[in-house]
């Protein structure tokens, strides 16, 4: 018996929304001619927002097409990163940051909090409803406002407190847009309330 | 060129190489995996750590470029050390599972891990295990096994210019990968050669044989004109498998997939003893006498001119030269080498011959294709132009069938008409080819096997004068015109002069005299691929190994060698002579095909002057001192040739249509049956519900 890992093509196809083409064409423009297959990146991220947050094979290939380059070594680039889902996710894709800062902050209990909250079995799988993907990254460059988690390649919810974490996540339930960024109200990563000053020696 | 010091040596090595390069050049054995000479450097395995003087920590030799006051220590401790560190971590995750595995006697990993490996492992965790991926027909895949050296990958990538390997995921989940469609290149095969472990093994070849198990000896192969440099290993009667060998000037060390796997066919349909077709219409078994008796009874009563003979693709000059010499004795001016009708060939022999040699494109600037898919004709002359074009990105045009040929081609029309308009000067590859410093023109049998051959050739020759590819006004000691040959046997049988003699018959004239009943026997020397409907009522000798259409149709059939069979010279499409060599003997009453050419002139009773394939290579040699400049190629001077003549409008035609199926021991073989299925007439080698 043969088993493989590859995916086989899910029958949907894809294609670039004209707007998005539009954008696509604009990242392929900042790359001298001929080097078109820079802007793969780019273009795997907007494929990937069009397509729900995940990218398909169908997608995949499309962009590939689209930067003549061949299927596999976009293949490579997707499976390399992974900012790319190559498995379909909840409409709201929650990313609980888990390195160090973060960790020492309580990511734990902040991931404990999201996959109660959004009613996720595990890492990396998706609710019942189809609403919300719980999954870990590693660092999301906020440390300062640490713990955080990313929605949807987007938006950061930081400061969090496994309460303010399973708001966030209840007013995405009730379809609301909760306000992003600090959720105790600081400004960037100026000190507030209660936070600890360091302690220093003097 | 910088100087350096390796383990206490000082060298001079040549400015723009690597560590491990000039390493070698002193004399030391650098280990490794990832790096090939031949491939782009990736410095992923970490094997080649040598001890540089000034550098905090061991480098990868194979990815640093020589520099002036180097100090490269190879054999200290440190470096040891590393390569024990390296090997143990290549190790952890690597199957001992070498007593099933087909690489097991010729793996580098084997060998290595013996000589710079640790004697034990201290690895206690579960390995990881790796999904098995599709090839396709020719390569079994056991990825647990891979290394991820990524040799396959940059192989298929820049050699065979099909970019369907890839390195998928990373850190301990990266795999290679296809997406699960065969490797449809000509040249896949050398992804199991470049593996140096045995994650890529030839699926044909799957436990059949141990390395030590099989004698060795080195050949020339015959499934196209060439002449790549081979192994033929072989057990016994049976040959295993056929490897590459290096040979620089022609195949460098890849081979293509019809000159390895279609090995397996010298075991199917061979005829090992005489045959002749009684009164009831069926071949029936024989003795060579009684099979000489039947062919020199018909001939008592036939005249010279009532006699032909066609020697096919695969024919030894040795066999064509004691076939020629029987037939003058007969006096029968009738000899036809070129079973393709092809007309051209009888004049200079710059005319017929791949002039620039294979190696020579590496200098060409400009490349012009009329009627040739150099892919299936000579994947590995495609793979040189390949090369060449990757290194350069110089323009290649094609006039003929538009086919992928692995590289930027420009199209520049289907057939004749195109041809005239760019000899006229018209459009912009003209231009390009006047403006190239040194351009080629290689011209197919697509083009030269018409009616109105010679018209082409006459013009495809006028053309490379006025643009200064050959001849006069091309650069000193350049000449770009070239002749695709398709046969391993043709530019022997036209060095020979296996061609019409004065009034003889040219092939189309022989099929009509046979349909005519002019001709009463035709002597097939392993010809199959002529019309045998045309041969009407005529008595057919066929002198073959395989049982292919020629055997069908014979009226007497006289068993032959197969090239691995039988010492024999092979001029390839530069005219290089070679010499193939004997790896088993023929099977049953079969026997080398000069000596029964040989054997039949004594029955009647004008015996040919020579009793060994020495004397007979010494009168070859009188014949044609060509002959006698074995792996040398004498350029030819440039010379008038052609005959103006009308050229009809249709279209340059392939003559293959199926790469992998295109002589007798081919179509006999089951690899190239699958391989048929697979990416002929499946098309683009999607893997099936039942691939695999």
């Amino acid at each position: 018996m043969r088993i493989t890992s590859h995916r086989p093509a899910e029958a949907q196809d894809f294609a670039f929304s004209p707007e998005n083409l539009e954008k696509a064409k604009g990242y392929i423009a900042r790359y001298p001619e001929g080097r078109q297959a820079s802007a793969v990146l780019w273009l795997l991220y907007l494929a990937q927002d069009q397509n729900g947050g995940w990218l398909s094979v169908p997608a995949v290939e499309y962009v590939a097409k689209l930067l003549d380059m061949s299927p596999i070594r976009v293949h490579e680039v997707v499976s390399f990163f992974t900012m790319f889902n190559t498995r379909p996710v909840g409409r709201h894709h929650i990313q609980v940051c888990r390195t160090t800062t973060c960790w020492l902050r309580g990511s734990d209990e902040i991931t404990a909090a999201c996959l109660d909250a959004a009613q996720v079995s595990g890492l990396g799988e998706t609710s019942a409803d189809g609403l919300f993907t719980v999954s870990q990254v590693e660092c999301l460059g906020a440390c300062c406002n640490a713990p955080m988690f990313q929605l949807n390649d987007r938006d950061y919810f930081e400061d969090l407190t496994p309460d303010s974490a399973k708001a966030v996540i209840e007013a995405l339930r009730r379809g609301e847009a909760p306000k992003a960024g600090s959720q105790v109200g600081r400004v960037s990563s100026e000190a507030y309330a209660g936070s600890e000053a360091p302690k220093g020696s003097a | 060129m910088p100087k350096l010091t390796i383990d206490e040596r000082e060298i001079e090595a040549p400015g723009g190489i690597t560590v491990l390069q000039a390493c070698e050049m002193a004399g030391v054995e650098i280990p490794r995996f990832c790096y090939h000479e031949r491939l782009s450097v990736a410095g992923n395995c970490r094997m080649c750590l040598v001890e540089m003087e000034r550098a905090p920590k061991p480098i990868a030799s194979c990815a640093m470029p020589v520099g002036d006051g180097m100090v490269i220590r190879t054999n200290t401790e440190k470096v040891q050390k590393a390569r024990n560190g390296v090997m143990e971590f290549l190790l952890i995750n690597h199957p001992l599972d070498c007593p099933i595995c087909d690489q097991g006697g010729e793996c580098d990993l084997q060998d290595q891990a013996m000589a710079y490996g640790y004697d034990r492992s201290r690895y206690q965790e579960n390995k990881r295990a790796v999904s098995e991926k599709y090839m396709g027909p020719l390569i079994k895949t056991i990825m647990t096994r891979c290394i991820q050296c990524t040799r396959c990958v940059r192989l298929a990538t820049e050699v065979c210019g099909v970019e369907d390997i890839g390195l998928v995921n990373r850190g301990e989940h990266a795999e290679i990968t296809t997406l699960e469609r065969a490797i449809d290149s000509e040249l896949s095969g050398n992804l199991v050669d470049v593996c140096p472990v045995g994650a890529l093994t030839s699926a044909p070849y799957q436990f059949a044989a141990r390395p030590w198990e099989l004698r060795k000896i080195l050949s020339v192969d015959v499934m196209d004109a060439v002449g790549s440099n081979i192994r033929v290993d072989a057990r016994g009667r049976q040959v295993m498998r056929v490897l590459p060998r290096v040979n620089e000037a022609i195949n460098e060390e890849w081979i293509a997939d019809k000159t390895r796997h279609a090995c397996d066919g010298l075991g199917r349909q061979r005829l090992d003893r005489p045959f002749l077709r009684g009164a009831d219409g069926k071949l029936a078994p024989a003795s060579w006498e009684q099979a000489f008796q039947a062919i020199a009874g018909r001939l008592e009563r036939l005249t010279g001119d009532k006699i032909a003979a066609i020697a096919g693709d695969l024919c030894d000059v040795e066999s064509m030269f004691a076939l020629k010499d029987l037939m003058t004795r007969l006096g029968s001016p009738n000899l036809e080498c070129r079973q393709d009708g092809a007309k051209t060939g009888a004049g200079p022999r710059v005319s017929y011959l791949f002039n620039t040699t294979i190696a020579g494109i590496e200098e060409a600037d400009a490349i012009w294709i009329v009627g040739a898919n150099p892919r299936w004709e000579a994947p590995l002359v495609n793979a040189r132009i390949r090369k060449r074009f990757l290194q350069t990105g110089m323009p290649v045009g094609v006039i003929g069938e538009a086919v992928d040929l692995t590289y930027e081609t420009q199209y520049l029309g289907a057939g004749p008409e195109s041809l005239a308009e760019i000899a006229e000067g018209k459009g912009a590859f003209a231009k390009i080819l006047s403006d190239a410093e040194r351009p080629m023109i290689i011209v197919g049998s697509g083009a030269l096997a018409r009616a109105d051959g010679q018209a082409l050739l006459a013009q495809c020759r006028a053309m490379a004068e006025a643009l200064g590819v050959a001849g006069a006004t091309a650069p000193e000691g350049w000449n770009g015109f070239n002749v695709l040959q398709r046969a391993a046997s043709r530019v022997g049988g036209l060095d020979l002069g296996f061609l019409p003699g004065e009034g003889g018959r040219d092939l189309a004239g022989i099929l009509d005299g046979c349909e005519q009943g002019a001709i009463e026997l035709v002597w097939l020397l392993g010809a199959d691929e002529i019309d045998m409907g045309r041969l009407g009522k005529t008595f057919v000798v066929y002198q073959g190994h395989h049982g292919d259409a020629g055997a069908h149709r014979a009226d007497v059939i006289l068993p032959g060698a197969a090239y691995t069979e039988k010492h024999g010279t092979y001029v390839n499409m530069e005219g290089r002579v070679q010499l193939g060599r004997m790896a088993a003997y023929p099977p049953g009453d079969a026997r080398e095909d000069w000596t029964i050419a040989r054997a039949f002139s004594e029955v009647i009773g004008q015996p040919l002057g020579y009793d060994n394939l020495g004397e007979l290579r010494q009168r070859l040699v009188e014949h044609n001192p060509v002959f006698g400049e074995v792996d040398h190629v004498a350029s030819a001077p440039w010379a008038s040739f052609g005959e103006a003549g009308t050229i009809s409008p249709e279209a340059f035609a392939s003559p293959i249509s199926n790469y992998y199926m295109t002589d007798p021991i081919s179509r006999a073989s089951e690899t190239m049956a699958k391989c048929t299925e697979v990416f002929v007439l499946n098309g683009a080698g999607q893997a099936t519900g039942t691939a695999g």
